[in-house]
């Protein structure tokens, strides 16, 4: 816990000039910590793309080297693609992902839209029913669920994972993005409406104002979707249905002794969301403290 | 629940009709009287599709379990049992066994994360926060990277790198008894460590300079300013991170599953409500699945997490004062 204090030290006595090398520790040394931890939380995962690329006895002899053009291999992927349809599993996990995260981001909008700008019977009442999905996980409804999902006929189909997931998501979606509806100034909806803008015009005009609460939900849904194993597979476990996730953990099941096949898998799965992570962390983190870090 | 879903009927029917109507209304004069006195199917049309959707998959799935945990198929069909479900998972021997061990380790399991995430996360935080670092975006993206992976790909990573195979760890930490759950939870910590670690920082660069400042002022160490001025403001947090990990790991079930399988080996040592859970309802080896009885386990687990939610209500958050900044 001392490295904690070194750093404010080193910069709340910065000013006195007495002991520069202490002022240097204190600039120096956060970032020989981050760093550490920075090997600790990526170097699992470079290892893992990195050793995908290898042939199996270069991952064995030197796993901590880059692929070389005499070490390179691509033997993982191709039996990726040969024995397994990973291509489908791909499609269906962005179907679902982006089938859900739009219906979240639209349905939770109007709803939020609605509690925030109206006032009526019984509205404390109706977020405190909505708000209450935030904190009970859905999964202890799965008796409920696979039960009602055979009645509709909806097992082994996407429409089945996306209901569930909106359901799933729209709880937080509504309580998030009222708090950003209310702070879209009230002048702005007046104007419109003395202009004659019904009020399905007012909500069009106003979801533009809320873009960074729709871009922080949409990252936060997006993720625990794409990485679901639980709902896959107990709702769609069949081959053409399944997500990338379920795909995954069953091709590595299978394939658990091939180590190139196993790599070039969890390299393929982990690439989409480390990407998109990648280009839009400020919003997903922004978004996780509500706006409190830019 | 049954008002919403009938007035959720007229909505779509209606909705096209009354834009023109709502169009019509002269724009001058009390708008928002006259609207508030005609029916309001705009406010229908807002709320009834998330409301519906969230009752139809959330709330009726959740209270049918708790329904269905009160029954027992007889005879091929359900009947109504009262409470004799829980009274058969709590002392039917092996059953019992099996929850409460299910309990312990989800327990321990959490105590894990309790322990390893808040100083790990706090010190990143810290770091973070220091005002003349330079790189902070890049860090942070860096530091929150596995917390976007999947579960599934965590378990396998970590299976690959501590198997003996690759010869990094000797110790097979997965297959023996002692340590299987532990590097388990130290697994899961590792992937999702970003959250508390944004959390607080969020806190601490929100702490106005005044505050420190005049503790400096007044003669306080940077330490003492840490522990008496920042830590008292990170406390609620440091509750708020704690109840949502109890709640995510009480219905953990992705790396148990991916990398010890339903059985959670060894010898149940890994075992956690959620794989308990999902053996209890679909059956393992020569043991049937009943849905009623995974019903009750549902229902167990929702009782754990009450517990621990009221637990913070009342034992920390009441405790632990917050302040505006």
């Amino acid at each position: 816990m001392s490295a904690v204090n070194t750093p404010v030290r080193g910069v709340t006595r910065a000013p006195a000039a007495g002991r520069p090398w202490r002022a240097r520790a204190g600039a120096v040394v956060p970032h020989v910590i981050l760093l550490a931890y920075v090997v600790v939380a990526c170097g699992p995962i470079a290892l893992i793309v990195m050793n995908s690329l290898k042939s199996r006895e270069a991952i064995f002899e030197g796993p901590f080297v880059f692929p070389t053009p005499d070490t390179f291999d691509l033997a993982g992927f191709e039996t990726v693609f040969t024995r397994a349809r990973f291509e489908l599993y791909f499609l269906n996990s962005f179907i679902v992902t982006v089938g859900t995260v739009f219906l979240v981001l639209l349905l939770g909008s109007m709803a939020a839209f609605a509690l925030a700008e109206y006032r009526f019977a019984g509205i404390t009442l109706l977020s405190m029913y909505l708000a209450v999905g935030i904190m009970i996980p859905i999964r202890l409804g799965t008796v409920g669920i696979l039960d009602l999902m055979v009645r509709l006929g909806l097992v082994n189909s996407l429409a089945g994972l996306v209901l569930v997931y909106t359901a799933m998501g729209l709880p937080l979606a509504v309580f998030v993005l009222t708090a950003f509806f209310k702070q879209v100034p009230g002048d702005l909806k007046d104007a419109a409406r003395i202009d004659g803008a019904s009020e399905y015009r007012v909500y069009a005009l106003a979801v533009p104002l809320v873009r960074p609460g729709l871009a922080a939900i949409g990252v936060y849904t997006m993720l625990p979707i794409w990485n679901d194993l639980w709902f896959p597979l107990i709702l769609t476990p069949s081959e053409n249905v399944r997500t990338v996730t379920l795909g995954t953990q069953l091709f590595l099941g299978q394939f658990i002794t091939d180590w190139n096949a196993v790599l070039a898998v969890l390299t393929l799965a982990a690439l989409p969301m480390l990407a998109l992570f990648i280009i839009f962390s400020r919003q997903f983190v922004r978004g996780l403290t509500s706006g409190a870090v830019k | 629940m049954s008002r919403l879903r009938t007035t959720s009927q007229p909505a779509g029917t209606s909705a096209g009709t009354t834009t023109a109507s709502t169009e019509a209304v002269p724009p001058a004069g009390p708008v928002a009287r006259s609207r508030r006195r005609r029916f309001p199917t705009h406010l229908v049309v807002f709320i009834a599709p998330a409301a519906a959707i969230y009752t139809v998959f959330m709330v009726y799935p959740l209270l049918d379990s708790l329904r269905l945990s009160m029954f027992a198929p007889r005879d091929g069909v359900q009947v109504f049992v009262g409470l004799d479900n829980f009274v058969h998972l709590l002392t039917d021997d092996l059953l019992s066994d099996a929850f409460w061990n299910a309990v312990w380790n989800n327990l321990v399991f959490f105590a894990v994360h309790f322990l390893v995430q808040n100083p790990i996360g706090l010190l990143l935080a810290a770091l973070l926060a220091t005002p003349t670092l330079s790189g902070r975006g890049t860090y942070r993206t860096l530091l929150f990277l596995p917390t976007t992976l999947s579960v599934v790909i965590v378990g396998f990573i970590w299976q690959l790198i501590i198997s003996p195979v690759w010869g990094f760890v000797d110790t097979p930490l997965l297959g023996q008894s002692s340590t299987a759950l532990v590097t388990l939870a130290l697994m899961s910590v590792w992937q999702y460590i970003g959250i508390p670690m944004i959390l607080f920082y969020a806190v601490l660069i929100s702490i106005p300079d005044e505050l420190t400042e005049a503790a400096t002022v007044d003669g306080a160490s940077a330490w003492t300013t840490f522990w008496r001025v920042k830590f008292p403001l990170l406390l609620p947090t440091v509750g708020i991170v704690s109840v949502v990990t109890y709640v995510a790991n009480m219905n953990a079930f992705d790396l148990i599953y991916t990398v010890k399988g339903a059985l959670a080996g060894p010898d149940f040592a890994s075992d956690i409500m959620g794989t308990f859970f999902f053996r209890t309802f679909f059956g393992f080896q020569l043991q049937q699945g009943s849905s009623t009885m995974g019903a009750t386990v549902a229902t167990m687990m929702f009782l754990l997490i009450l517990a621990g939610v009221l637990l913070y209500f009342y034992g920390w958050q009441r405790r632990v004062e917050s302040y505006e900044l």
